[in-house]
């Protein structure tokens, strides 16, 4: 284990890398409001996160990441097109003891620049391999833009598609939804007695025996919803054919060019994905003309889906091979929906990533 | 060093542990007057009894202090992370059986089981703004429970009691609590989800898994398990 001096030494070098880049330094309260990450990341966050209360404040939580506070930084203040680097300590609660570290240094580039989202991709990814380049490390891409178009492209009701893109990042509770929209799974019993019950007696009717209205939910949104359930069941299950697209491009795991190539025949038959699959064409394109071998370079579509809610199209991961047992050196993605949750209506192209200097030693001292 | 054994110190629990060791040929007793939490052991040698607060148990039996303890297997699986890294069930004791459950409004006759639960919360935090409460005070266990059947758009929100009472008084949606009887779920107008039960509970003995026993106390423990007719 390093010390932590020379962990903060070797972040202020990468820091110094990023500006020379041409990032602007910025800094972030350790201390964050718990509502926008509660709000963002729901209450599994507080599994992972340290909350503690402020008396004037109320609840608080120490960062566990920078991308949102520098995300709410820019979009109260920031002037565009905008690239900026941080360097400092996150915090994350590890609720099993064989877990990571609790606290650790991250150094991150973000760039807020919708001139071309595609360029701005490869500036980042190139930029993190250039740093990482002494370590040979593996280099993992994926697109969530690819699965949410082909969720949009299904030929099924936009109640379906909506709940289907709430889950992404849920991939089993997504898969659980897959079946029964799909017909694969039979409906739960109880639901298939209560709309035989609201088909037989009427809504109404079913409403007044299942007792007194108490609590904030209204009677009128039970009802709404037993009456958005009514259309789901008359609804015709998904395809077989979409499903089994959608079951491959989840399985998608090849090297970019050959998942490319996969992806536009599967375009022929779901064309909702072709402006993404053009996207990631035109994006191996630009990394190529930043020196990356994209010929080696893994495509998953299915990459960081249990990890990076906040991502929406492009991410990436380096992983070193030899060591398993380690995080990944850095990460990073595009979150253009983050920009718009907390933008109040105003949103930007937004992409970034990190790198854990403590790893980075790590490696440097196992390679000599 | 004697082996310490912690047993709640008042009440059903109290009364029924010291009748399920006293079946087994093992008495357990208060000592000195009503109010003092003393007490003592007869039938075995080596071990000292210690009433504590249910609720302290866990935390007394994961940090060594006590090297045994009765509990519900609720509080120590709310209590401990990784518990089962720091504790070992050695027996269930076949009382306080509780379990803790997901309930919601009986008018809701949309919602019988927890993918119904995640399609509400959505709507109504669409609706209302915030995301669905649900009030408990098992916030681990209920958080692994939901975030395992990928429950979103939902909150906890701290009851330490009355917890049946806030859906009435609207700071919760929803409940995870424990019941028994589903006495006081009923008066209160709510229904059990289908597949909402977290964990069945009942009170049970359970041995610390910290190293540094002498070879005395060994001994006393496998005597103690003998009596007890545990197989260890």
């Amino acid at each position: 284990m390093m010390g932590e001096s020379a962990v903060r030494a070797k972040s202020e070098q990468l820091f110094n890398y990023f500006q020379a880049a041409g990032a602007q330094p910025v800094e972030t309260d350790i201390l964050q409001p718990a509502d926008t990450l509660l709000d963002l990341y729901g209450e599994d966050i507080r599994g992972r996160a340290y909350v503690t209360s402020d008396p004037l404040q109320g609840e608080v939580m120490l960062r566990p990441d920078f991308t949102v506070p520098v995300v709410r930084m820019h979009m109260q203040n920031g002037a565009e097109p905008a690239r900026y680097t941080y360097m400092g300590k996150v915090f994350r609660a590890q609720e099993h003891e064989m877990g990571r570290d609790n606290e650790y240094f991250q150094v991150g580039y973000e760039v807020f620049d919708g001139t071309d989202p595609v360029a701005a991709d490869a500036e980042v990814f190139a930029l993190i391999a250039e740093a990482l380049l002494p370590l040979k490390l593996r280099a993992a891409t994926g697109d969530f833009a690819v699965l949410l178009a082909a969720v949009n492209g299904l030929n099924t009701t936009d109640r379906r598609k909506a709940a289907l893109r709430r889950h992404l990042w849920r991939p089993r509770r997504f898969r659980a939804l897959l079946d029964r929209f799909g017909g694969r799974k039979p409906e739960p019993e109880s639901r298939v007695r209560m709309l035989a019950e609201a088909t037989k007696d009427g809504v109404a009717a079913l409403m007044d025996r299942a007792g007194p209205e108490v609590g904030l939910r209204s009677r009128a949104e039970v009802e709404a919803r037993i009456a958005a359930l009514q259309e789901d069941a008359a609804a015709p299950a998904i395809s077989a054919g979409e499903l089994e697209i959608l079951d491959t491009i989840i399985g998608l795991r090849e090297t970019a060019p050959n998942a490319l190539e996969h992806l536009r025949d599967i375009a022929v038959d779901l064309p909702s994905i072709l402006p993404a699959v053009q996207r990631i064409e035109r994006r191996l394109t630009a990394l190529d003309a930043r020196g990356i071998d994209v010929s080696s370079l893994d495509f998953e579509a299915s990459y960081g889906r249990t990890t990076m809610e906040y991502y929406d199209g492009f991410v990436f991961g380096f992983y070193a091979e030899t060591r398993p047992d380690l995080p990944p050196v850095a990460s990073g993605g595009r979150y253009d929906a983050l920009t718009r949750v907390l933008g109040q209506g105003r949103s930007i192209p937004a992409v970034g990533g990190v790198i854990r200097p403590a790893e980075v030693l790590t490696l440097t001292e196992g390679a000599q | 060093m004697t082996l310490k054994l912690g047993v709640p110190s008042k009440g059903r629990l109290m009364e029924k542990t010291f009748d399920w060791f006293a079946e087994r040929g093992v008495s357990l007793r208060r000592t000195g007057s009503e109010r003092e939490y003393a007490g003592a052991v007869e039938g075995v040698e080596g071990v000292e009894l210690v009433l504590l607060s249910a609720g302290e148990i866990p935390r007394e039996l994961a940090a060594g202090r006590i090297q045994m303890g009765v509990t519900g297997s609720d509080l120590v699986r709310e209590k401990i992370a990784d518990w089962d890294d720091k504790l070992r069930e050695l027996a269930p004791m076949g009382f306080g059986h509780a379990d803790l459950i997901i309930a919601v409004p009986k008018f809701w006759a949309d919602v019988e089981t927890l993918d119904d639960l995640d399609a509400a919360a959505a709507a109504f935090r669409a609706e209302h703004g915030f995301r669905l409460r649900i009030a408990t005070k098992y916030h681990r266990l209920v958080r692994e429970f939901l975030r395992e059947a990928g429950v979103a758009d939902y909150q906890l929100v701290d009851s330490q009691g009355a917890t049946e009472g806030t859906v009435k008084n609207l700071t919760a949606e929803a409940v995870a609590d424990i019941t028994s009887t589903g006495e006081t779920l009923r008066a209160n107008h709510l229904k059990i989800l289908s597949d909402g039960c977290i964990h069945q509970s009942q009170a049970t003995l359970f041995r610390g898994r910290r190293a540094g026993w002498s070879d005395a106390m060994r001994a006393d423990f496998a005597a103690l398990m003998m009596r007890l007719g545990i197989e260890t």
